[in-house]
């Protein structure tokens, strides 16, 4: 053996070595703090960790874009749902959705069920923002409610709680957001949009909005928040039905 | 026609003599730097990965749109009268496409990271190394009108290359690559993270000089028509220089030495 190609084995492998516990230490210090989506695994895993480890770092506290009341959509999409909806939805529509009630369990200190009426009393966050479908299409709309914080806050959360799943009245829509969405400033449980009632094709009498992300993390007619702090129970453990479809849990981008 | 020697010389690179039919070890030279040859085919790969999933997500919603919103009730600028896989979609077809985002976009955005580091790296090495100095900045004696009429006159006629100038980038060729690499990879880069409501919020410069949000899925779409474009002429001109040489020399690195 040269001398060259022994000085370039050594290197070679004290830079594998470097890697491999570097790359082992990386995601260890991904895990704690919180940069491994829970579609981090199969074909798709690298891409997916990569982009959701990248935003959180950039954007933990950042705001989404506020537009002005100029900017608001004239003619706003409100995307049919599908499946439609069903009688239990339309005989609590046809009472004025006063029997709605939103529940919050999980690793609440207080868990609770709140009436339409008292979500509707909350201190409310009126924000103009942009609503993009993962399509390509999008709207601008205000839209008013609830910040999520403060009803986190009302049921008393702790910081062994990781996610926030939730569910619509339609059993096959059901997401999770991690903390930085969830105690966001501009994540509301929304009533109000444009400032009327929501209606409900554009999922009133409550929707989830989380502006900084697309469109189906916006989940219409919400019915149910948990705090947990895993999401292996729930599904199939891939944090929500998006992934569970073939669509990444993460969707800021 | 010899306008491309000086530069088949200044190509060697490494070989100290300017002489390169003098060196006996010609033939030993390699036409395309291992790195070249890797970061290639790397961004061969997520090029064409992100067309394929870029092409799927646009049939979720074949219309374009100028500004920050867009919708189906909103005029589009252009409208590409495909069939559809969202049946909200007004297509004038009577069928719906499969849905196939879920896998398009996770690909997509993988591909993207590939395609980014790829290129950064090919940058930097680039930069460092001298390579865009060497072999890829035209020299300026050939950004004459006269030298880039016969350049063009000679890809008209579709001529083929001289076995001098596999040692050497020509002119037009050079230019292009040189809109590619710093106009429309970047370019796309941008509009594609203007388009994230993420990276957006963190910078939202990113997509106000564009415009909007849906000006940057335009431009984004505006590119890639642009790069596909380059995609065809690149390989029409690997079948015109001779197939089998250049797929040689960008695979093995080896070329055909200008003295055989």
């Amino acid at each position: 053996m040269s001398e060259i190609s022994r000085r370039k084995l050594i290197t070679t492998g004290i830079a594998v070595a470097t890697g491999a516990s570097g790359l082992a230490v990386g995601a260890k210090l991904a895990q704690r703090y919180g940069l491994i989506p829970p579609d981090s695994g199969g074909l798709y895993g690298a891409g997916e960790t990569l982009t959701y480890a990248a935003q959180r770092l950039l954007t933990r506290h950042s705001m989404a874009r506020v537009f002005s009341h100029s900017e608001i959509s004239k003619d706003p999409f409100a995307n049919a749902v599908d499946p439609p909806l069903d009688d239990k939805f339309n005989r609590l529509q046809a009472v004025g959705f006063a029997d709605w009630r939103l529940t919050v369990d999980g690793m609440a200190a207080r868990p609770a069920t709140f009436s339409l009426a008292e979500i509707k009393s909350f201190p409310t966050n009126t924000q103009i923002t942009l609503i993009s479908c993962e399509e390509g299409w999008s709207y601008v709309a205000e839209w008013t409610g609830a910040p999520l914080s403060y009803i986190l806050d009302r049921v008393g959360t702790s910081p062994q709680v990781r996610y926030v799943v939730y569910r619509s009245i339609q059993p096959d829509w059901w997401e999770s957001i991690d903390m930085a969405d969830a105690l966001h400033p501009q994540t509301l449980i929304a009533h109000r949009m444009n400032g009327a009632e929501l209606p409900v094709p554009f999922g009133g009498p409550l929707r989830l909005r989380v502006p900084r992300q697309l469109g189906y993390k916006n989940v219409k007619y919400i019915t149910r928040l948990t705090l947990t702090d895993s999401l292996k129970p729930f599904g199939k453990g891939l944090g929500s039905s998006a992934p569970e479809g073939g669509y990444a849990w993460y969707a800021g981008i | 026609m010899n306008a491309t020697l000086p530069m088949a010389n200044r190509d060697v690179g490494r070989a100290s003599s300017p002489a390169a039919a003098t060196l006996p070890a010609a033939t030993k030279r390699t036409r395309h730097s291992a790195m070249v040859r890797v970061t290639h085919w790397l961004t061969t790969l997520a090029f064409l990965a992100l067309l394929v999933s870029g092409g799927e997500i646009v049939l979720s919603h074949p219309r374009f749109y100028w500004g920050e919103t867009g919708n189906v009730n909103m005029r589009p600028w252009l409208n590409l009268h495909l069939p559809s896989s969202r049946a909200t979609v007004p297509t004038g077809y009577g069928y719906v496409l499969p849905d196939q985002n879920g896998w398009s976009r996770y690909l997509h955005f993988q591909a993207a990271w590939l395609a980014v580091a790829t290129g950064l790296l090919y940058v930097l090495w680039g930069v460092f190394h001298g390579h865009f100095r060497r072999n890829v900045f035209p020299a300026p004696s050939d950004l004459s009108v006269k030298e880039l009429g016969a350049s063009m006159l000679k890809h008209l006629r579709f001529e083929r290359p001289s076995k001098e100038e596999a040692w050497s980038y020509n002119v037009l060729q050079r230019i292009s690559y040189l809109v590619v690499i710093f106009v429309l990879f970047p370019l796309m880069i941008w509009t594609g993270l203007a388009m994230s409501l993420g990276f957006t919020s963190a910078f939202p410069l990113a997509v106000r000089l564009l415009g909007g949000q849906q000006t940057a899925r335009s431009l984004h779409f505006l590119a890639t028509i642009l790069l596909v474009l380059f995609l065809v002429v690149h390989v029409v001109m690997v079948f015109v220089a001779g197939f089998r040489s250049r797929m040689r020399a960008m695979i093995t690195g080896r070329a055909d030495s200008p003295t055989e």
